[in-house]
């Protein structure tokens, strides 16, 4: 696709774009699940966002994207060892893929035509430094399932298969979307996604109006409608990078720590991935709104997308997560 | 509603206004059983799109044939990489057959491809016999033309005639059509009366509209235009008969437009022939006519046959627990998935390198594979079933009951082996509900374990149903299928806190018996009782299940009625 429809021009949808820009700042809060009804462009917005992010520099025929030459795995046999700028790469991962090529297999062309034992990288290795997106999530192949589960805790794909054994970095940020309506995700991967949100279709008329007035400019003339959008996508770049650049120095004070300890506590949210999540999100957040410290405002800004998606679910209970935590929020952040 | 002629005509003008440029369209959901009607259908659309043939897509399609790959034979052959050419990396318009029986996996990638904007647009024939089966939403929505040719008889399925002259001049014109910017409004407004939500809809309603004033010969957009995409687009989508005073009265001002493309010199009165309303309202009345009257009748069989079968019509999903065992390797093609077991071929190619040495010209390195030496890997898989007995162990006939399922749980045990069923048993009393089974296969567990049960006290019906919903929510997550059989002969009277409020516990059990569909887990209730005993069908029918009156239940009878009412694996 030679134009992606540009993230800046997504009308309404905040929590989703912003759950994503967080992740682009800090790719360590681990990934954004987008649950919610069709054609709320969920995948407009991935798209939109990867076309918007800075590019990194790797070696140019690495197979998983290394920054240095000392980084290259010593199964990849790499032609071309100079330092490009490539675009951060996006790997869609199909529902049905095989397993083969999610982790990478033997080369079987290589194999049989010539008789050499060389390794293929799969999909994981593609996704190394960048993003993997599965749209559909919740009905991705249980195995496929299991096994993304381990990579993405451990960092590192490992191969152990037909007399191979391999390993490279696979560190990525995991963007899943879907329906719930055609399924549910098992819990132990939704606790692996950092923040997750829920999207709606607008019922607002003018809102609707918008979106497909946008949609049709970008249809007539997407050149055009690209680059009438270029200036607000170059200024959320521009915040990224500068809040990229920022993280590190925010300052985190122990009263924060315990607003947080205590909302989880509060919640019953299991195991302390939601205590670290919120943390490193409401960094993140600090951080893209130019702050110095994070503030309790902060934590009011992201404790939905990183908790919603913890709590144990009450089938009798019609309001859902988010409302949950907000209530909370209420109670415990005065 | 209109004739079968009227309907026939204005698919003729469908198949035209898709013919003048396929992609932005997405497509075409074709739901008809096969039969000439059908057959004239996609004869029109050859003949429109002037094509000699549509490539076919099965629903069992590997991803090789949809997107191309290595053609491993002829690779092997010739000693460097030869790429065969996907269905779907070509574009134009393919046709997706038997659509009822595509897989969500199949569909995502569908939905990618026509994502993608590659030129692809597809035609999905849709031969769903019941509601609540057929095409997957997320391909059905991304299908700009919906098309239902049931109830057209053959007689008014004449020939369609196309100008092939006018289609290419609607062509050309096409990218000079605009329409008025309040065209927007009006469409969002109708979809919001019809009750469409997706947004994806009225972006097609948008462009059949353009389509439709490029074959009018004109290069603005009219409100006959509007009608007509509302017609094909939208109308076929409604979920809701419009009220009759549309909720917003007056438009107000325009914002005023940045893209200079979108303000045309001054669009001239879209109303035409004196008609008093506005628009939109006109659009609404328009559309209300062409509602089938049944519309409601059918929607509530569709979401009553979805939310039993709690899938999106593709079919149960098998989540496999045993998948991957592999078993014994077989000669085989590569493609569709198959993985190639390294060892057992070249264990079949062996004995034949001596030969092949020989008789290959240009002496090759290494061994000599040839593609009748291919073995593929074998995997066998399949889902199980776990039936859960919620029995209820209240009140006086306590003790035979609980006999009786006692009786059908191990004749299905009995079974277990060639059928792979687990089966799981809840008892309601008192003041609770206790798991005494937890899923299991094992025949000696159960008879250990419901050697003797305890009986008598209240009837705690809606804790029963939470502690199965429960389980099922649980064994699902372990990849198995639950099913539900609740038998009961009495109503609920302790409610879920546990104390006797007969109000409350039925309010509860209502509760967890919407929570249960919701689940989308299929269930039977058994009535156990003399008489058929009140509330017990309306609970049932909440919950989605069967409703079975079965005054003296015995082991067989019991077994029976579940096997036929519950879903096999």
């Amino acid at each position: 696709m030679s134009h992606a429809f540009p993230f800046s021009a997504i009308v309404g949808q905040d929590a989703m774009k912003q759950a994503m820009l967080l992740t682009a700042i800090d790719a360590g809060i681990g990934g954004v699940l987008v649950f919610g009804d069709r054609g709320t462009g969920k995948s407009t917005a991935v798209r939109g966002l990867v076309a918007l992010l800075p590019p990194i520099t790797a070696i140019k025929g690495c197979p998983v994207n290394s920054a240095a030459e000392a980084d290259i795995p010593d199964w990849a046999n790499v032609a071309d060892r100079n330092v490009v700028e490539k675009p951060t790469p996006v790997v869609d991962l199909p529902l049905g893929a095989t397993e083969d090529r999610v982790v990478g297999a033997l080369d079987i062309e290589k194999a049989l035509a010539k008789g050499e034992k060389a390794f293929e990288a799969g999909l994981l290795a593609r996704a190394n430094r960048g993003y993997l997106y599965i749209d559909e999530v919740n009905l991705l192949e249980d195995h496929l399932v299991d096994l993304l589960l381990d990579v993405a805790q451990s960092g590192e794909n490992l191969v152990e298969r037909e007399g191979l054994s391999i390993r490279h970095p696979a560190r990525f940020v995991l963007v899943g979307s879907g329906n719930p309506e055609e399924g549910e995700l098992r819990p132990q991967l939704l606790d692996r996604f950092g923040l997750s949100v829920e999207v709606k279709s607008p019922k607002d008329i003018d809102t609707r109006i918008e979106v497909i007035k946008r949609r049709d400019a970008f249809d007539q003339d997407r050149a055009k409608f690209v680059k009438s959008w270029a200036k607000s996508d170059e200024a959320i770049r521009k915040s990224i990078i500068a809040a990229r650049k920022r993280l590190s120095k925010i300052r985190t004070n122990d009263a924060i720590l315990k607003d947080c300890a205590a909302l989880c506590l509060e919640l019953g949210s299991d195991g302390l991935r939601g205590e670290l999540t919120l943390l490193r999100a409401a960094r993140a957040q600090a951080a893209f709104e130019g702050a110095s410290e994070i503030t309790r405002a902060h934590l009011r800004a992201v404790a939905p997308m990183a908790l919603s998606h913890r709590l144990r679910r009450d089938p009798l209970d019609e309001a859902g997560s988010t409302t949950r935590v907000m209530r909370t929020v209420e109670a415990v952040l005065p | 509603m209109t004739t079968a002629q009227e309907r026939w005509a204005s698919f003729n003008l469908a198949i035209a206004l898709f013919a003048i440029d396929p992609a932005p369209l997405g497509g075409i959901w074709l739901r008809a059983r096969v039969g000439p009607v059908r057959d004239r259908i996609i004869q029109a659309l050859n003949i429109a799109l002037d094509t000699d043939f549509f490539p076919r897509l099965h629903p069992n399609i590997s991803d090789e044939a949809l997107f191309g790959g290595l053609d491993l034979s002829a690779t092997l052959a010739t000693g460097h990489p030869i790429q065969t050419e996907g269905l779907l990396s070509k574009g134009g318009t393919v046709i997706l057959t038997m659509a009822e029986r595509a897989k969500s996996a199949l569909l995502a990638r569908l939905a990618g491809a026509l994502d993608a904007e590659t030129g692809l647009s597809i035609i999905a024939l849709d031969e769903a016999a019941e509601e609540g089966e057929g095409l997957g939403h997320s391909l059905s929505d991304r299908l700009g033309l919906h098309l239902q040719l049931d109830a057209i008889p053959q007689s008014a399925a004449q020939e369609m005639e196309f100008d092939s002259t006018a289609l290419a001049e609607a062509r050309a014109r096409l990218t000079h059509v605009r329409h008025a910017p309040e065209d927007y409004r009006d469409l969002c407004l109708v979809a919001k009366a019809l009750g469409v939500t997706s947004l994806r809809a009225v972006q097609h309603a948008l462009r059949l509209a353009r389509h439709s004033a490029a074959l009018m010969g004109s290069d603005q957009v009219e409100q006959a235009d509007l009608q007509l995409a509302v017609e094909l687009a939208l109308v076929p989508r409604a979920t809701q008969i419009p009220e009759t005073a549309p909720p917003e009265q007056a438009r107000p001002p325009q914002p005023q437009e940045t893209e200079a493309q979108e303000n045309p010199s001054d669009p001239e009165d879209p109303q035409t022939e004196g008609e008093d309303l506005p628009p939109f309202e006109a659009l609404i009345e328009a559309a209300k006519a062409m509602l089938p009257p049944d519309l409601l009748a059918r929607l509530a069989a569709q979401r009553a046959a979805r939310q039993s079968k709690g899938s999106s019509g593709t079919g149960n999903r098998k989540k496999g627990n045993h998948r991957g065992r592999p078993v014994a390797s077989r000669s085989g093609e590569l493609g569709g998935g198959a993985r190639i077991d390294l060892i057992a071929t070249l264990r079949s190619a062996a004995p034949w390198q001596g030969l092949r040495a020989q008789t290959t010209a240009p002496k090759p390195r290494g061994m000599h594979i040839r593609k009748v030496d291919i073995r593929v890997k074998q995997f066998e898989q399949s889902s199980d079933r776990v039936i859960i007995f919620v029995v209820d162990a209240s009140g006086s006939s306590a003790m035979s009951r609980m006999a009786e399922a006692k009786g059908a749980i191990e004749l299905m045990l009995g079974e277990a082996y060639a059928r792979r069923d687990h089966v799981a048993l809840v008892a309601f009393r008192g003041a609770g509900a206790d798991i005494l089974l937890n899923p299991t296969r094992s025949l000696v567990q159960t008879k250990r374990r419901l050697q003797d049960l305890p009986g008598g006290g209240g009837t705690p019906l809606a804790a029963g149903l939470k502690s199965a919903l429960d389980l099922a929510v649980l064994t699902s997550g372990k990849g198995m299928t639950p099913s539900l059989a609740v038998l009961t002969d009495g109503r609920a009277n302790v409610s879920l806190d546990g104390s006797a409020n007969r109000a409350q516990a039925g309010e509860d059990a209502q509760n967890m018996a919407k929570a249960l569909r919701g689940r989308g887990v299929p269930a039977i209730v058994i009535d156990t009782g003399q008489r058929p005993t009140r509330g017990l069908d309306d609970l049932a029918k909440v919950m989605g299940a069967a409703y079975v009156p079965l005054p003296r239940a015995d082991a067989k009878s019991l077994n029976a009625a579940v096997e036929a009412a519950l879903p096999s694996a």
